[in-house]
């Protein structure tokens, strides 16, 4: 059985006197001990929202809904209440956030930030507690722990400050750990150190990772299974590597479609996604990346797409998907689809930890 | 740190030269003077010229501005013209009553006004914010002296819950060393001569207060909103610390940083609104003495006070700039 079963959950923000928003619309993925999850889309798919969703750190506020099940380790995560979901926050689930600088309290020194974890799941006070946080500092490559766990957080650096934020994810040696955008406020060079450090220590501890990224190159070279969602839905499911040497949806198409490439000709145009995200159909009329799909056809509008079980585990939610490899291309498909996706994408993030994967081969 | 203070200290010498010249122009610039004063309708206009001369008011103003500097270096701020005593013992003798009024006031609106307006932030939308909202706006559109008014006929004289006026009942005989009454109570072990001052201080003390509170409930309600929706409190939350640990240690402390800024501004408020609310109570502080010292054109009354108020002011400022490299270790002094 998955250490975490998201199944069908929804999020919903109702306002008096607006369109009801779905934020998060029938999300389902599973996470395996120890297996690191990508969750890939663009601003405003939903990532994050789901995420704190499975949280319970959404806002607080009147309208919102959150609907569908999380079973985490036998526990569906949704049905909580406030008490036992404190106790399971930081202890079994812990969760990285994308920007390190404001997600610390910025007049509390670092080592307390790191020990009130300590105190609050493992019972650990003073210099124990003190000792325990240097160790974890020094774990995620802090260096001079004992005197930056005095130090605060304005006086550390943008990569150090993730660093202590992992440090206090990982405080409890957490069974599943969530890492939202964890590198996007961080520049190329940091962004790299702290991917590999993630890497690192969940091949160490087994701890699950869930992914939240809009950038591929960080898929390529992390995630064991990918999610691709779109307006709040999973639109493919996939191992890492067919999905990008076969995307089947055409958003997943188009996303791989839409990473510049260093090999690319002089004056060759991007390939983006025309349109925005925002121009969606509503789930239940239909197929909600029709508007601005290439290969649109008439039975995409009318009812929601399927979702269709291909052989070999992988998922998608689509009437027209992209031809697997051996068939016959139709004009539309061959467009946006680029020859060797992975390796551009890994290429794209060459400054990034991942080596794209060793066993690579050009076809 | 030391340096800091030093230098700040330094600050306060071309303000207050700036400061004293112009009260020195504006006074000497208000139609009558102390001569009016004394004499009243009756005087002849020699006599009037006989005073002045005598006073050293017929000289040039700058002459007169020297002659105050000269002796103010010497900390010596000169006799009042209405009291003829010096205006050091007058400060001495009243100033306490003002600070004890101050401090009072300033203790009810932090006392009340933070968790006011906290527990507004946190019920938002509910009836305690909605009544503490439209209750502080009120606060601060009454004039300060019409509520001392009310209150003295309500508390005071209808229900006679406290005494109208004065500072301490003085039959009570109490022994003075510090003038501070309620802290000459407690030093002299007299307990009902303390609870008795502590008494007056009441309604003067809601009075004063009212404006501070209301601005002390807003501010504090803005920044903890501001403060809940910061990420460092989701980063909390996800840490999976106990509610009361993540209010406590998270969100209190940043949102204080701006009501302490207001505390240090509305301290100078308050010694302003004290002249008409011990006026009205007939608290012998520096405020009454000031009112009365403006319509007896009494300058080196009003030019001591005002002066010594300046400092008073700069220096609670520095104190607040001080706390709050205790709160946020950003703004740390060097």
């Amino acid at each position: 059985m998955a250490l975490l079963d998201v199944e069908d959950l929804s999020v919903t923000f109702a306002r008096r006197g607006q369109r009801t928003v779905h934020a998060v619309d029938g999300v389902s993925f599973s996470v395996d001990a120890g297996e690191v999850v990508g969750l890939v889309g663009e601003s405003g798919c939903g990532k994050s929202v789901t995420s704190l969703a499975l949280m319970g750190l959404l806002p607080k506020q009147p309208g919102l809904r959150v609907g569908g099940k999380a079973v985490f380790d036998g526990t569906d995560l949704l049905q909580l209440d406030d008490r036992s979901r404190r106790d399971i926050r930081g202890r079994d689930i812990a969760m990285i956030f994308q920007d390190p600088l404001s997600s610390l309290n910025p007049v509390i020194p670092i080592g307390l930030q790191v020990t009130e974890v300590l105190t609050r799941h493992r019972g650990m006070k003073g210099a124990a507690a003190e000792k325990e946080a240097a160790a974890l500092l020094d774990r995620v490559g802090i260096p001079d722990p004992k005197r930056r766990l005095k130090e605060y957080p304005h006086q550390l650096s943008g990569g150090m400050r993730q660093r202590a934020l992992i440090a206090m994810a990982v405080a409890c040696q957490p069974r599943l750990l969530i890492a939202d955008e964890p590198t996007t406020a961080l520049d190329v060079t940091i962004q790299a150190q702290i991917l590999e450090l993630l890497k690192d220590l969940v091949r160490d501890s087994g701890t699950a990772l869930v992914m939240i990224t809009h950038d591929l190159g960080v898929v390529a070279g992390m995630c064991d299974t990918v999610n691709v969602l779109y307006a709040g839905r999973v639109v493919e499911t996939a191992r890492r590597r067919p999905l990008f040497r076969e995307p089947r949806h055409p958003y997943t198409v188009g996303l791989l479609g839409s990473v510049p490439r260093l090999d690319a000709g002089r004056g060759e145009r991007l390939n983006p996604i025309p349109g925005s995200v925002r121009d969606v159909l509503p789930w239940p009329d239909g197929c909600a990346f029709a508007p601005r799909c290439a290969r649109r056809v008439d039975e995409c509008v009318g009812e929601p797409p399927a979702l269709v079980l291909a052989h070999d585990g992988r998922s998608y939610r689509c009437v027209n998907p992209a031809p697997a490899p051996g068939t016959v291309p139709t004009p539309a498909a061959t467009a946006p689809v680029v020859d060797d996706p992975l390796a551009s994408a890994a290429a794209e993030a060459t400054a990034s930890p991942v080596p794209a994967p060793r066993e690579e081969e050009k076809p | 740190m030391f340096r800091f203070i030093v230098r700040r200290l330094l600050q306060l010498i071309p303000t207050l030269f700036g400061l004293s010249l112009l009260l020195f122009i504006w006074l000497r610039r208000l139609p009558g003077g102390p001569e009016t004063a004394i004499l009243g309708e009756r005087g002849t206009p020699e006599m009037r010229a006989a005073i002045r001369r005598n006073m050293g008011l017929d000289e040039p103003i700058l002459v007169q501005y020297g002659r105050f500097v000269r002796r103010l270096i010497r900390l010596d701020l000169g006799t009042s013209t209405s009291t003829k005593r010096t205006v050091v013992t007058e400060f001495v003798e009243r100033f306490p009553g003002t600070v004890e009024l101050s401090i009072a006031a300033m203790l009810l609106a932090i006392g009340i006004g933070i968790p006011l307006g906290y527990l507004a932030a946190r019920r938002r939308g509910r009836f305690l914010d909605h009544a503490s909202v439209g209750g502080s706006l009120i606060g601060i559109c009454i004039p300060v002296f019409f509520l001392a008014y009310v209150l003295k006929a309500i508390f005071a004289e209808n229900l006679g819950w406290f005494p109208a006026s004065g500072r301490q009942d003085p039959t009570l005989g109490a022994t003075r060393i510090t003038n501070f009454f309620v802290l000459d109570g407690l030093m002299t072990r007299e307990w009902d001569a303390a609870a008795d001052a502590l008494w007056h201080l009441v309604l003067p003390a809601v009075a004063l207060a009212s404006i501070p509170l209301a601005i002390i409930v807003r501010i504090t309600r803005a920044s903890v909103l501001e403060v809940l929706n910061e990420d460092f409190v989701r980063t909390a939350e996800a840490k999976g610390l106990t509610e009361s640990t993540v209010r406590r240690r998270h969100v209190l402390r940043n949102s204080m940083l701006p009501v302490v800024t207001s505390i240090g501004l509305l301290t100078g408020g308050l010694l302003s609104g004290a002249v008409l609310t011990e006026t009205v109570f007939a608290f012998s502080g520096i405020g009454a003495f000031i009112y009365e010292a403006i319509s007896q054109r009494d300058y080196p009354v009003l030019m001591g006070f005002i002066l010594i108020i300046a400092v008073v002011y700069v220096l609670v400022n520095l104190l607040v700039d001080l706390s709050y490299s205790l709160i946020d270790p950003r703004v740390r002094v060097r």
